[in-house]
């Protein structure tokens, strides 16, 4: 029990960050139809800002050590980070400390301005071609992105730690009446919560806003919509730098989990275009649903009791479900008719 | 005397036999830089170094790279010489090999076997390598070792960990210096007993192709031998990143050491997700919760950051040695490139010196010439203490370090401390040890 209560939080973890990256995708699908792999590139540059905020906030001045030595046997240089020189080693610190929930406040602006600059810049003159077409140079500029993060910051992976606060894991035993230990990590809970309020932000946004209610109107005609006089493509884009912008939420505060490193988005991209597909193309119920579903299908696969029974189920649980939900509804779980049918 | 019997075929064969004639004294008189696959000709000597620049482990491939630049510029009497001055032998002069100024080459593996063999095809061929240095997998220098043998061309390989590059997979034109699964487990065993004790149940993720496979097999059977239980054994992907569901089991399995057969990204994932779950602060059956990385690398250390603190593993050399071949190498490259060598760089640094130290022994670049000066050499001042190059199955043999995460480093590179230098004597195996079984050396091919 205690076994498959630890694989259902994994999996709500993991369906966190494939909802968030797929509700983005299909934001991206359902305004301007646009199939776009460069989606985990997006999330990766999100990580990405949690390394550069962390970088700046150690930011340091050199002075030479009187008694300590470099590899080199010259005196070691001391860096004191200039937050600490400037707000005392204890205020200092703890700036340092909480970088990754800060660097949400730097993500938003340079992730609005990213989506902003990819759509006008690149994708827009793709609109009306054929879907092969976007998804090769989405897939194109997804490696362009990783290779100029690459350029700048390595190939090995950069560790970005959580908030001290958040370091170790939380005992669910006793609260669930349970004699063993359940502990779950902090972070992992913050990351559920943190994708939770993102996915109900987005939800709010285009359901209780007038801004909201013109994009939906645009998905569902967008023709309708630019009779009536309203700029829907200027709204789109919006959108596109919106949708851009929770994938990289998703990014800073995935830093945490796994150490950034610039290939991190192609890992989460295949995945994530199976939750769309399974999900429903176009629909963000769908994308969400499929994302949780998804994550704690493939956390409870990895249980050693079932993959005794069928070794290796853990790798294609996530495409056997999608090849059943596709052979029995065929639009996907929450898909509508006429999205992507010729 | 008549040709009237001279028939069509009679005269083909017997120009065949004519022109074999003719040719032999030629074969038979040309000297020891003819009749070899990319026999240098002019003033020069390329070597090809075959390393990922790209992919997940292009920063080691340029950690590498930049040992072997260094070397090469020691060897052409560039620079301040780094470990030519503190070499046992002293057959290298400083002015190149075989007096042909050395020049080199590069490839990128991409960490994939079929990306690696074509890299060095394209050296070989094109660019007319004369031997390959290098790489960060042992896929990759299994498959290139292949390649090489076929060739007619030396392998002296980089980072590679798998028993299977030195046992059933080992070739007689390929030569490891790095150290196996094996050695890391002959010297990490003791050092967990001493420090963990001798009743502990392991429980082993392990990566999912021949390296994690054999490193497995060997800590497995090492810890075993001193009293230990494996619990479990858990294959996992090689492109796994979040391995949360892997750990998560491991809470509930009555382990209470945590052994990950990882690698790369892998290990730097995987430890941050055991730390993650806590398990180094917890306790189980009455003993404190441990985890063991039986292969570290400074880099993998860099990656995972403050997560390494406390945590065992075994490296094949150090920056921080202080015998003189490791103060002059690290002086070398710390005054090149402003930063320690990696343990990559050690091993490709030393493999390009001694394959121009076989070259200049043999006093030819013949790979058959090569091999026989390499087998069995016995050499010191290049780290590690005194080094077999064993005959039977190319492999180096020396001194193994333990390494535990440093609980409070000084600066970002001093992330690992050495808990031991184990002497070689502890870590030699016979040649025909089972888990070296199962592939024969063969003859060396010294190609066209």
């Amino acid at each position: 029990m205690d076994a498959i209560i630890l694989q259902f939080l994994n999996g709500l973890d993991k369906g966190s960050a494939y909802a968030l990256i797929a509700l983005g995708l299909t934001l991206i699908f359902g305004t301007l139809g646009v199939v776009n792999f460069a989606h985990g590139a997006i999330f990766m540059i999100g990580a990405f800002c949690s390394v550069t905020l962390q970088r700046i906030l150690t930011l340091s001045s050199e002075t030479l050590s009187e008694t300590e030595k470099d590899f080199l046997g010259n005196p070691l240089k001391i860096k004191t980070p200039y937050v600490e020189s400037w707000f005392g080693p204890e205020v200092g610190a703890s700036i340092i400390d909480w970088a990754v929930p800060l660097a949400i406040l730097l993500a938003i602006p340079v992730m609005l301005f990213v989506g902003f600059v990819m759509e006008r810049g690149l994708i827009k003159h793709f609109y009306k071609r054929p879907h092969a077409d976007q998804i090769l140079v989405t897939f194109g500029l997804a490696i362009v992105l990783q290779e100029v993060i690459k350029y700048f910051y390595g190939a090995n992976p950069i560790p970005t730690p959580a908030p001290s606060a958040f370091v170790g894991s939380f005992d669910f035993g006793p609260l669930l009446g349970l004699d063993s230990s359940l502990a779950y990590p902090y972070w992992r809970l913050v990351y559920f919560g943190f994708s939770a309020l993102i996915i109900g932000a987005v939800f709010a946004f285009l359901q209780f806003t007038t801004f909201g209610m013109v994009v939906r109107a645009g998905m569902a005609d967008r023709e309708t919509v630019g009779l009536l006089g309203i700029d829907i493509d200027r709204r789109f884009t919006i959108m596109f730098g919106i949708a851009a912008a929770v994938a990289g939420l998703a990014g800073v505060m995935y830093a945490p989990i796994n150490s950034p490193n610039y290939h991190m988005g192609m890992d989460f991209l295949v995945l994530s275009f199976v939750v769309v597909v399974v999900g429903g193309m176009g629909s963000l119920p769908g994308a969400v649903l499929a994302g949780f579903m998804l994550g704690i299908l493939e956390s409870l696969a990895s249980m050693n009791e079932i993959k005794n029974i069928l070794p290796g189920i853990d790798q294609i649980i996530i495409y056997v479900v999608a090849i059943i939900i596709l052979l029995t509804r065929p639009r996907g779980l929450m898909g509508r008719k006429g999205v992507m049918e010729e | 005397m008549s040709f009237s019997n001279l028939t069509r075929r009679g005269l083909i064969k017997t120009s065949a036999v004519a022109g074999a004639g003719l040719a032999l004294p030629t074969y038979l008189r040309a000297d020891g830089h003819s009749g070899f696959t990319n026999a240098p000709t002019g003033s020069t000597v390329t070597l090809g170094f075959n390393v990922p620049q790209t992919g997940p482990y292009a920063e080691e491939g340029l950690d590498e790279l930049r040992a072997q630049e260094l070397a090469v510029q020691h060897l052409n009497g560039e620079g301040d010489g780094g470990m030519m001055n503190t070499f046992s032998s002293k057959a290298l002069k400083g002015n190149g090999i075989l007096g042909k100024k050395v020049e080199f080459v590069t490839g990128d593996t991409q960490t994939k076997s079929d990306a690696a063999r074509a890299s060095a095809k394209a050296m070989i061929e094109k660019d007319g390598a004369i031997m390959i240095n290098g790489g960060s997998s042992s896929g990759v220098a299994v498959a290139v070792q292949g390649l090489c043998q076929e060739a007619g061309v030396i392998f002296m390989a980089g980072l590679t960990h798998s028993n299977d590059t030195t046992g059933k997979d080992k070739k007689a034109n390929g030569f490891r210096h790095f150290f196996n699964g094996y050695m890391s487990a002959a010297a990490l065993a003791p050092v967990l007993k001493n420090a963990y004790g001798s009743d502990r149940r392991a429980y082993h993720l392990t990566a999912d192709y021949t390296w994690g496979w054999t490193q497995q097999e060997s800590i497995a059977a090492a810890t075993e031998a001193m009293g230990w239980e494996t619990v479990n054994n858990v294959l996992t992907p090689l492109a796994s990143t979040d391995f949360s569901s892997y750990i998560a089991p491991v809470l509930n399995s009555g382990a209470d050491v945590l052994v990950l057969n990882h690698y790369g990204g892998n290990m730097v994932n995987s430890l941050t997700n055991a730390i993650q779950f806590d398990l180094l602060n917890k306790e189980v059956n009455g003993k404190k919760f441990e985890i063991v990385v039986p292969l570290y690398s400074e880099l993998m250390a860099a990656g995972a950051g403050k997560n390494v603190q406390g945590v065992i593993g075994s490296m094949n050399w150090n920056w921080q040695l202080q015998d003189e071949g490791s103060k002059a190498f690290v002086k070398s490259f710390g005054e090149k490139y402003g930063r320690p060598p990696s343990n990559s760089a050690h091993t490709c640094y030393v493999q390009t010196l001694l394959y121009a130290d076989a070259c200049e022994r043999a006093g030819t670049f013949n790979p058959c010439g090569v091999v026989e000066a390499l087998e069995d050499f016995e050499f010191d001042g290049l780290g590690n203490g005194p080094v077999l190059y064993r005959g039977d199955d190319h492999q180096c043999f020396k001194d193994v370090l333990v390494m535990k995460g440093k609980e409070n480093p000084s600066n970002e590179y001093d992330t690992l401390e050495i808990v031991e230098v184990t002497p070689r004597a502890q870590v030699e195996y016979a040649p025909d040890h089972p888990m070296f079984a199962g592939g024969e050396l063969g003859k060396c091919n010294p190609g066209a």
